[in-house]
């Protein structure tokens, strides 16, 4: 067992911190108030060859793992620049994912390059109003009529869609009644937004101000047959591949946004002088401060048992599920720690915690939330009845 | 043209640095290393005349522990296109440093050396010389721009006055100051492209050096903390105060 990552590894934490130092966290607090989406940052990391991280190396990609796109993630998330920066960039690194496995050549040789250039923006179709977390039962439709798919439906929390020129799309081709299971029948599409056929509305939300999420509204969106990914039918199999990598990066973001509020926390309680010491001293202060460092790096532990696995090609479903959830929860309480820390202070924009803590509430809702991680394990490893 | 760039494994700058207990040196256990910053400045430039066409190789060469060898990794992830580590776990003192650097020098055969003006953890500022003086080349020192022509480098030098340009004679030795250039970070496909690099390891015994200290460190301390500041009301209570208290005019 060796916990140390490997000098290469080490070299690209520093490299993006190095890169992130650049976008300080006034950029990050403008950004949060004025909205505009952080172009400079993502050409920044276009530029510098991240978007790639675990793309395959034939297509412009590093053809690095999960643990190499975590530590990048994390790195993003620590330098200050919270759920803003990471989710800016998030969809990249982890939406591609099926069309690298399942994609054929072809697609790859088209979808990939400008992906990794940062020329092409795709946003994620997948979750639904009337859907959420039960993705079987999604209602988007995609028509064969003949020619091409026409697609009919609505999507929700479908991020960066106002800029996107690319959708990763989660649709029904054949209808749940004529499928042996709810299972079956849904396809995945990686094609143009059209705009002429795809109404996007934005959702004005407690966070993440920078980094839009969308309704997406479909009406006879017209897709090629060489836009499907994979096999007719065969998509939600597809997707759930990418999803316990997606798990681990939102757990290895959130320790990042968890140690990026601490580290201000512990900052603030050195300095902070109130009754002739510096509250730091208290008790009452570093004990809550010292037990989020502790949980928060017990639960990175998991976020890179998850992605190692994953990477050695093993099942990792319970160790992806309880890193982000862990990772999650200690990140939360470790940002509503920094604000209680720094009093009066924390509540202002300018100590940058309030928006960590209006951030990682992300982390603990998107995409699964911590109910649901309990269900789960407790049927998958503890072997008890399924209760929903 | 060949370059040779020398760089510095060194406490990272962010450090709060601590002092032993028993006051040999300064804490180096579990504290994180970096390259030295002026060094990095170094590689930088050496990559962009790489880029420009003037240099036809870059080699970066460090000295120290295995670990260096990382150091050496980060300028081979900058561009630069192989390295030499001089492995050795003793204290190596700037002419000890520049009569290696000199030994690499004679085998490699460079048009023009680049290092730091210093390093930030000893902050000796004497190896660049000390290297120009055993080779006998000239020197451009706390360079904040170089231009290289036929046969010759055009240094611009921060001085305490200004600005100073000399013209020098190739092979001559560069020393970077810190407006000379912003290194840039290193992209991923260079990190993956770094690790293929080669990495030659030689020892001072190689190189016939002898190393042993000429120098011997008496004590390491802490600077004496900081006073706190005091307010004054007018100027003119400052200038009695200066005048008076401080003694400085």
């Amino acid at each position: 067992m060796d916990f140390d990552f490997t000098p290469e590894q080490e070299a690209i934490r520093e490299a993006l911190a190095r890169t992130c130092a650049r976008y300080d966290l006034d950029y990050w607090r403008q950004r949060d108030s004025d909205g505009r989406f952080p172009e400079d940052f993502v050409a920044d990391l276009a530029r510098g060859g991240w978007l790639g991280i675990a793309m395959p190396r034939e297509y412009g990609g590093a053809g690095l793992g999960v643990t190499e796109a975590c530590i990048m993630m994390q790195a993003i998330a620590e330098s200050g620049a919270g759920m803003s920066g990471v989710s800016a960039v998030h969809i990249n690194i982890f939406g591609p994912n099926p069309i690298a496995v399942f994609g054929s050549e072809e697609q790859k040789r088209r979808f990939l390059p400008p992906l990794i250039a940062g020329r092409d923006r795709a946003c994620f179709g997948v979750t639904e109003p009337d859907a959420g977390l039960d993705t079987s039962s999604i209602r988007t439709r995609a028509e064969w009529n003949g020619r091409r798919y026409l697609v009919h439906g609505q999507k929700v929390w479908t991020s960066t869609a106002q800029s996107a020129n690319k959708i990763t799309l989660l649709a029904r081709t054949t209808p749940i009644e004529r499928c042996a299971s709810p299972y079956e029948g849904i396809s995945l599409f990686y094609t143009d937004l059209d705009r002429a056929h795809a109404e996007v509305r934005e959702i004005d939300k407690m966070g993440r101000k920078c980094v839009d999420s969308n309704q997406v509204f479909f009406d006879a969106m017209p897709v090629p047959k060489e836009d499907l990914i994979g096999e007719e039918g065969q998509g939600f199999r597809y997707l759930l591949h990418s999803l316990n990598p997606e798990r681990a990066l939102i757990g290895a973001e959130a320790v990042g946004i968890g140690r990026a509020a601490l580290a201000r926390a512990a900052n603030y309680a050195r300095e902070r002088v109130v009754f002739g010491r510096p509250i730091g001293q208290n008790q009452a202060i570093q004990h809550p401060l010292a037990e989020n460092w502790m949980e928060l790096e017990a639960a990175n532990l998991m976020v890179f048992k998850a992605a190692a696995l994953y990477d050695r090609g093993r099942p990792c479903g319970a160790e992806a599920n309880a890193a982000k959830y862990l990772a999650a929860e200690a990140a939360f309480k470790a940002c509503t720690q920094a604000v209680m820390t720094h009093g009066g202070f924390g509540y202002a924009k300018e100590y940058h915690v309030e928006r960590f803590l209006r951030e990682v509430l992300i982390a603990r809702i998107a995409p699964v939330s911590p109910q649901l991680i309990l269900s789960f394990i407790a049927e998958k490893v503890l072997g008890l009845p399924k209760s929903y | 043209m060949k370059v040779i760039v020398a760089v510095k494994r060194v406490v990272d700058y962010n450090v709060k640095i601590r002092v032993k207990a028993d006051k040999t040196g300064v804490e180096l256990s579990n504290v994180k290393m970096s390259m030295n910053p002026f060094d990095e400045i170094g590689v930088e430039e050496a990559v962009r005349l790489k880029e420009a066409g003037v240099a036809s190789e870059v080699v970066a060469v460090s000295i120290g522990p295995a670990q260096a060898q990382e150091t050496i990794r980060t300028a081979l992830a900058m561009g630069a296109d192989r390295g030499i580590l001089i492995k050795t776990d003793e204290e190596v003192q700037p002419l000890a440093v520049a009569k290696l650097l000199k030994a690499v020098v004679e085998a490699e055969a460079p048009q023009i050396v680049i290092l730091g003006k210093q390093a930030i953890d000893d902050d000796s500022n004497q190896t660049g010389q000390m290297l120009a003086a055993l080779l006998g080349w000239a020197q451009g020192t706390f360079a904040s721009k170089v231009a290289l022509g036929d046969g010759k480098a055009t240094v611009t030098r921060e001085v305490d006055g200004g600005l100073q340009t000399v013209e020098l004679k190739l092979p001559a030795v560069v020393t970077t100051d810190l407006r000379l250039n912003e290194p840039r970070y290193a992209s991923l496909p260079n990190i993956m492209k770094a690790k293929k690099k080669p990495i030659d390891e030689k020892t001072p015994a190689d190189l016939g050096v002898d190393i042993a200290p000429r120098l011997k460190t008496l004590k390491v301390e802490e600077p004496p903390k900081r006073q706190a500041g005091r307010k004054v009301a007018s100027v003119e209570e400052l200038v009695q105060a200066l005048k008076n208290e401080a003694g400085v005019i």
